[in-house]
């Protein structure tokens, strides 16, 4: 892929059109909260993106249009506190960019601010999660190397999902993200902090009032959010303690190649086979290594996102409720009072179409992340399971090598018998 | 008789050979393992009142043995000879050998407890995980111990039988066959047994030492400390392989459960699922071919006792040589001062002939000749047990060259079969993971 911003990995994957319902949602006439306006035509849309495999993202190059990077983390030192700072490096063909580069830099508060107003603006789409804002087991420093990769990897993805997102990739937030220099200012716009208070509160208030009833496919939507978090949280758990084993197994293999020399020692005709022995096992151990580096750096960051995209999974469909609960109490409030009933029919049809918006926007992003979870987590798998085959395969060519050094033929001796 | 010691005769006496009690009159290189096959087949638990009247339950073995002839072509082999020998009779058989023959290297037998770094790891694996690599239980009775200990103690037999100066012992025939008790009682081993023990644990000091022997005896040191520490890193290196495996079960479960909450995925998490469930499940038989390993690791640290026993005896008669020697030089020196009149050194006679008197010419003489006599037995003495230590340094270290051979070989095979379970061990894996990434594919 000719975008050196853009990882093998985890981004540059694509959403599955073949669904016909995504389109349906594009093809309303609707303006959205923040006053952006709707990509251009659903056509346009489609010709973006393609079903496509891990090993074509390649070809992807050729209809993304902005390439985004989050590296070279710095550490920023102020009189009150100290932060780090990423450079965020935008490369784009899009013509709401005045210009086809920029760079800026961008501390994690920011990205916290970002994605913020998009989750605002856009109460019932799904909004990829950020890192965590500091990890509390294993006691990890806020400025420790790995911690800080770790985070530097998940902002890379963060802003990229964004960026294929159809709806959020177009918010002025983003762009202004993207694009500011000094992004303090403009931090400092728009419905601020009390007006999130209050949106909290009337969820609050309208929770407690309870839902009249919910849509059928919301129903199935949040049974199946309530069962994805829990499996995705036991796979990363197993993840993690498969990691654990593998490393505790590693460290008991270290001892194996010394005490093998130590016998080399003391022997004559044996020393050799002994001394190729221990060199088999050391070189095992570090194939175990790697491997286990692998699955830290490949399917533990998955897992761990899609654990986090479960919450706020469970965050949407909970915006989703506290909207159709606002107007529910509304229109009971028209059905009951017998005075200005215009005003408050227009309230209550204002926060009607409100309703259908949120659940049309929930509906069309739903099968996009759904496919996009299924992509992630496959490749991720892929990428494990290929690596352990790939470890297996490093491993039998050590001890195969081993044999045709005792001029053993590597085929099924089960006796050990020497074969002439 | 029964028909197995006819037939043994009559194979003998095909090669002019006459079955003797006494090892060294058997033509060299005849090997019982030719004639015979030995197999220690199955255990059985019995109860029985033991020495003290107290009730038992103890484990008996079979030993079925069986002439080593060449099945005609759709014939069946004969029906072999067996009986029941429980191991406190292995214990005695291997005694007896140890007395009878101080310069052969004798086979070990496999451990007489339970030990505790086996009981160890019965008990954590337990704790940890819901599979259950053994039961808990872990006693003599324990069947999974009882199982080594039959193999470990065919191997033993095995050894016995292919060994060109045991193979011959007319005791371990009996032993096999019938009737071993009362002979072995007869020989009047225990005896030797007791004293030996005695000899054994006493400390000496040899001034000279054959140095191949003392070379030896390092060797062993060097041996038997490296190879318990194999045996503990191994055992720990595969605890913690089972924990690996095992962990990945927990995927199989999880994404069986997963798969039924998704779509387009369900198909492909499931299968997936029963391919980590495979894995989890292979480390089983996985880690029981590597005891096999443990096992031939195991053998050789016991054999590094039966040699520095050997040696050990060699130090036994190698201090009677010198003590024989020094005698013989003490009497000679105090020999040289009667006959001379002078004292070089020190005596009580010596010291009360002075004070009280000198002895009368008779009683020199008488003297005299006593010691004469006495040096003439010491020099006898002295002859012959450097006659004794000298064949004793020569068969010994004929048989120490011929276990050197035997570990090089037995230990380079051990190595090789263990490098082969490992290749089985990545065969496998690969096959798994393949097999789960064609399912990944299909999410």
């Amino acid at each position: 892929m000719s975008g050196q911003t853009v990882p093998a990995d985890f981004s540059g994957h694509m959403l599955d059109l073949d669904e016909d319902e995504d389109l349906e949602v594009f093809s309303k006439n609707t303006s959205l909260a923040d006053g952006s306006s709707m990509p251009n035509s659903p056509s346009s849309l489609v010709n973006q993106y393609r079903l496509e495999e891990d090993e074509e993202d390649q070809q992807y190059a050729s209809t993304k249009d902005i390439f985004i990077t989050v590296d070279n983390p710095e550490s920023h030192v102020t009189a009150i506190e100290t932060f780090i700072m990423y450079r965020v490096l935008t490369k784009t063909t899009r013509s709401e960019f005045d210009s086809s580069e920029y760079e800026v830099r961008r501390r994690y508060q920011d990205f916290l601010w970002l994605r913020g107003r998009l989750e605002e603006n856009h109460p019932t789409l799904i909004v990829h999660p950020l890192p965590e804002k500091f990890v509390m087991k294993g006691m990890v420093e806020r400025f420790n190397d790995d911690f800080i990769e770790t985070r530097r990897k998940a902002l890379h993805r963060f802003l990229n999902k964004i960026s294929e997102h159809p709806i959020l990739s177009c918010s002025p937030h983003f762009k202004v993200f993207l694009t500011a220099q000094e992004l303090t200012s403009h931090k400092k716009q728009g419905p601020g902090f009390l007006s999130r208070m209050g949106e909290t509160v009337r969820a609050v208030a309208n929770s407690v009032r309870g839902l009249r009833s919910r849509p059928e496919e919301f129903v199935v939507m949040q049974e199946y959010v309530e069962d994805f978090s829990n499996k995705v949280s036991s796979v990363d758990k197993v993840t993690q303690r498969i990691i654990k084993e593998q490393r505790e197994y590693v460290d008991e293999l270290k001892q194996y190649s010394p005490t093998y020399i130590q016998w080399a020692g003391s022997e004559e005709m044996l020393a050799e086979p002994l001394k190729g022995v221990a060199s088999c096992v050391e070189r095992c151990g570090k194939e175990t290594e790697d491997q286990i580096q692998h699955m830290s750096e490949v399917l533990v960051p998955a897992l761990h996102e899609y654990v986090l995209c479960a919450e706020t999974l469970k965050a949407v469909m909970r915006r989703r409720d506290n909207i159709q609960a606002e107007f529910e109490a509304k229109n009971e409030a028209l059905a009951s009072r017998k005075v200005d009933q215009e005003a408050l029919q227009e309230e209550v049809d204002a926060l009607a179409d409100r309703v259908e918006l949120a659940n049309n926007a929930l509906k069309g992003d739903w099968s996009r992340w759904q496919s996009s979870m299924r992509h992630d987590l496959r490749s991720a798998f892929i990428s494990t399971a290929e690596k352990n085959v790939e470890y297996y395969e490093k491993c039998l060519a050590v001890w195969e090598s081993f044999l045709l050094s005792q001029r053993v033929e590597p085929m099924e001796q089960r006796d050990g018998e020497d074969v002439s | 008789s029964p028909p197995l010691y006819d037939h043994l005769f009559s194979c003998l006496s095909k090669e002019n050979l006459i079955p003797c009690p006494h090892p060294s009159m058997v033509e060299k290189g005849t090997n019982l393992l030719r004639k015979m096959e030995i197999n220690v087949v199955e255990a059985e638990k019995r109860t029985g009142k033991n020495t003290v009247n107290m009730q038992e339950t103890y484990t008996v073995y079979l030993i079925e043995t069986r002439p080593a002839e060449t099945v005609p072509e759709g014939g069946t082999p004969a029906t072999p000879d067996t009986l029941w020998r429980r191991y406190s009779e292995f214990e005695l058989l291997r005694t007896y050998l140890l007395v009878t023959y101080p310069y052969i290297v004798i086979p070990p037998l496999p451990e007489k407890r339970v030990s505790d770094a086996y009981l160890e790891g019965k008990v954590k694996n337990l704790y940890k995980f819901k599979f259950v690599w053994h039961k808990l239980s872990a006693d003599n009775l324990d069947p999974d111990f009882v199982e080594r200990r039959r193999g470990g103690l065919e191997n033993f037999l095995l050894r016995v039988a292919s060994h060109s100066v045991l193979s011959n012992d007319e005791i371990f025939f009996h032993f096999l066959t019938e009737g071993w008790r009362e002979r072995v009682l007869e020989t009047g081993f225990q005896d030797k047994a007791d004293s030996r023990l005695k000899s054994l644990s006493a400390m000496f000091r040899v001034k000279n030492p054959d140095k191949r022997f003392t070379a030896l005896k390092h060797y062993c040191d060097e041996l038997n400390t490296v190879i318990s520490q194999l045996l503990r890193v191994r055992a720990r290196v595969a605890d913690r392989l089972y924990g690996v495996y095992k962990v990945h079960g927990n995927y199989g479960r999880v994404f069986s459960e997963w798969s039924a909450i998704e779509k387009e995925m369900g198909d492909g998490l499931q299968s997936a699922g029963h391919h980590m469930d495979t894995y989890a499940a292979s480390i089983d038989d996985i880690l029981e071919e590597e005891e096999h390993y443990a096992d031939q690791l195991k053998e050789y640290l016991f054999y590094t006792d039966a040699v520095r026993s050997v040696c050990r005896k060699h130090e036994l008669i190698q201090y009677e040589l010198e003590m024989a020697a020094q005698d013989l030089t003490h009497k000679k020196q105090q020999k040289e001062e009667l006959a001379t009149g002078t004292v070089r050194v020190f005596s009580l006679k010596g010291m009360t002939s002075k004070l009280f008197g000198q002895e009368s010419q008779e009683q020199r003489e008488s003297r005299l000749a006593a010691l004469e006599q006495s040096i003439q037995e010491g020099e006898e003495a002295v002859k012959e047990k450097n006659t004794e230590c000298q064949e004793f340094v020569r068969t010994a270290w004929e048989d120490i060259e011929r276990f050197k051979e035997q570990k090089d070989k037995d230990l380079r095979e051990a190595l090789i079969s263990y490098a082969i379970m490992q290749i089985s061990m990545c065969k496998k894996g690969i096959q798994v993971w393949s097999n789960a990434k064609e399912c990944f594919n299909k999410m």
